[in-house]
């Protein structure tokens, strides 16, 4: 009796420092590079620091007492929103509809998936790059198409505050809806083939396959996928970052461009940990908020 | 009338498909094709117009010039921080998807709300570090961050791979006395190779992209990575357009392959992080 409790202890201790020895890497990692950063930030946004100097001062709330009436703060908050609402009622349904279709396609189509998934195997530097000469309003595609249709060209979306996000927002989709599209495909792949041909050979049609059988059982997909475009979009820098520089006229400013400015351009290196801070505070909360609300419903 | 309906939708169906292969397609066929166009071509012809000849030159000139250098660095991170990821993550997942021991679900819970972190947070606190270890402006600078940031969803994936791996295996080979560590090597490590390979391309598309962290932590060009080259070619070739097209598409061109090559890998690793997230 006592030796089979020890033994079980031994075991019990021995997983323990087997599992230490297997996790310790993985744990140094993210308490350098992204555990420490986080409070550090916090910590930078309570002074007073351009980055160079040596004397950090103190300063309290000040900061965050800026960023509380920080109007352009806002104003690219809710820019991060409007991409939220838009890239997930845009990006979603057409990556599912393409999903659907390469999923009932079969093999036959892998020449389309390749087509379809190449956006986003460049980077968005590229994507940016690609887009600022689509939309060129002397020689790009977007001209070249409006005087193919009667218009007079020269048309700059990117140069117009009211139009310029919807640009964006625009590629934002053409780089990501591929991504959501390999998402929904596997998840349909995962579905059991029995699902399928009972449905057809009840006489169901591909329609009714996809909203009665195939649809309801992809909710938790859906909702991940909801989950992941959302976090995205609030995050959001890149693209934004080369095509507009936050411009014209801070129409297309994001919560990371303006960061990024702050830290960076003008070197305010403690406002710019403020504002990098406050990114963090919303961004967790929405989530959370968001991951709460669709299991609740998912509860009654 | 249930078969009209069925013809009809698949109508509509392949105008879709046909609709987004335009789409999609249209962006690369005016990088490619503009490519090839001397400087001027491209605002004297039309935009769709096939090249008069196909010119070589601005192939050439990118080739002669500092790309391979951003090339080099490029390769080198990318194969450093996989590198560290795979073998890290394997290490990960293991105690994660097989032992039992208290800590195992808050722990991981930890690593899932790390894949949370947006990075732009990290950013002020990540630049301040290099620059006191003194890497600043050097390429290494780049791996700690890429292996960290990509860690997380490496090994959410890899740890519900591994909880696939039948448990028989790893009792037989307790019983004939293998210890944790032997099972690992010889059993667990050799059976995780499809994730891994999933994963490698995962990451590698992912690093090979990156921006943000190639923006804030280099400065020269000596130590840039491909997407921060296309930004100094503009500066240098500024209004060559036809130029900066053919350094944007042999920058794609690498990851093009590797998809083609490794397609099915791919989606069968998001299907691993899809179904079960």
């Amino acid at each position: 009796m006592q030796s089979t409790k020890s033994l079980l202890s031994y075991r019990k201790r021995n997983t323990a420092i087997a599992a230490t020895v297997f996790l310790i890497p993985v744990f140094l990692f993210i308490l350098i590079f992204i555990v420490y950063p986080i409070i550090n930030s916090f910590w930078l946004s309570l002074h007073n620091w351009n980055g160079i100097s040596s004397n950090k001062v103190f300063y309290g709330l000040e900061n965050w007492k800026t960023l509380a009436t920080d109007t352009v703060f806002y104003k690219s908050f809710l820019n991060n929103i409007i991409i939220v609402i838009l890239s997930i009622a845009i990006q979603l349904p057409i990556a599912m509809a393409l999903a659907f279709l390469l999923d009932t396609g079969g093999k036959k189509l892998n020449f389309l998936k390749m087509v379809y998934f190449l956006p986003m195997l460049m980077s968005s530097v590229a994507v940016g790059f690609l887009f600022k000469y689509t939309y060129d309003p002397q020689f790009g595609l977007i001209s070249a198409v409006s005087t193919l249709f009667g218009g007079e060209g020269m048309v700059d979306l990117l140069g117009n505050p009211k139009v310029a996000i919807y640009a964006v927002i625009t590629v934002i989709c053409w780089q990501y809806i591929p991504f959501y599209m390999v998402y929904f495909l596997a998840a349909f792949s995962s579905l059991p083939e029995e699902l399928y041909e009972a449905s057809i050979i009840d006489g169901a049609t591909y329609g009714q396959y996809f909203w009665r059988v195939a649809l309801p059982c992809m909710k938790g997909t859906v909702k991940s996928a909801a989950v992941l475009s959302l976090v995205g979009s609030l995050k959001y820098f890149d693209l934004i970052y080369v095509m507009t520089q936050g411009g014209p006229n801070g129409a297309t400013e994001l919560m990371a461009t303006y960061m990024y400015k702050n830290a960076f351009q003008t070197m305010q290196m403690s406002y710019g940990s403020t504002i990098a801070s406050g990114m963090f505070l919303v961004i967790t909360l929405i989530s959370l908020l968001t991951l709460r609300a669709l299991n609740g419903r998912e509860e009654a | 009338m249930t078969r009209k309906k069925n013809s009809a939708g698949k109508i509509i169906v392949a105008l879709l498909a046909l609709l987004w292969l335009v789409i999609a397609g249209a962006p690369f066929y005016f990088m490619v094709i503009s490519a090839f166009k001397e400087q001027f071509e491209i605002l004297t012809t039309g935009v769709f117009s096939i090249p008069k000849g196909f010119y070589m030159d601005n192939f050439a000139g990118v080739i002669k010039s500092q790309f391979y250098k951003y090339l080099l660095n490029s390769t080198f991170v990318v194969i450093v921080s996989l590198v560290l990821i795979l073998v890290t993550a394997l290490c990960a997942a293991y105690p994660f998807s097989r032992f039992k021991f208290k800590l195992n679900k808050p722990l991981f819970g930890l690593v899932v709300a790390a894949m949370a972190v947006p990075i732009h947070v990290t950013l002020i606190p990540i630049f301040q570090l290099t620059q006191k270890i003194h890497l600043y402006d050097t390429i290494y600078a780049l791996i700690g961050p890429y292996t960290a940031f990509n860690l997380p969803i490496s090994v959410f994936i890899l740890t519900s791979f591994m909880a696939e791996i039948p448990k028989e295996l790893e009792e037989s080979a307790e019983i004939d006395g293998c210890g944790k560590y032997r099972t690992f090597f010889h059993i667990i490590a050799p059976l995780s190779k499809a994730g891994l390979a999933t994963l490698a391309i995962y990451n590698a598309v992912n690093m090979w992209n990156e921006f943000s962290f190639a923006l804030v932590l280099t400065q020269s060009a000596k130590s840039r990575t491909l997407p921060l080259s296309i930004w100094d070619f503009q500066g240098q070739y500024n209004s060559n357009v036809p130029m900066i097209m053919a350094v944007l598409t042999f920058c794609a061109l690498p990851m093009i392959v590797a998809f083609a090559i490794g397609q099915d890998k791919l989606i069968k690793g998001m299907m691993a992080g899809a179904v079960k997230g």
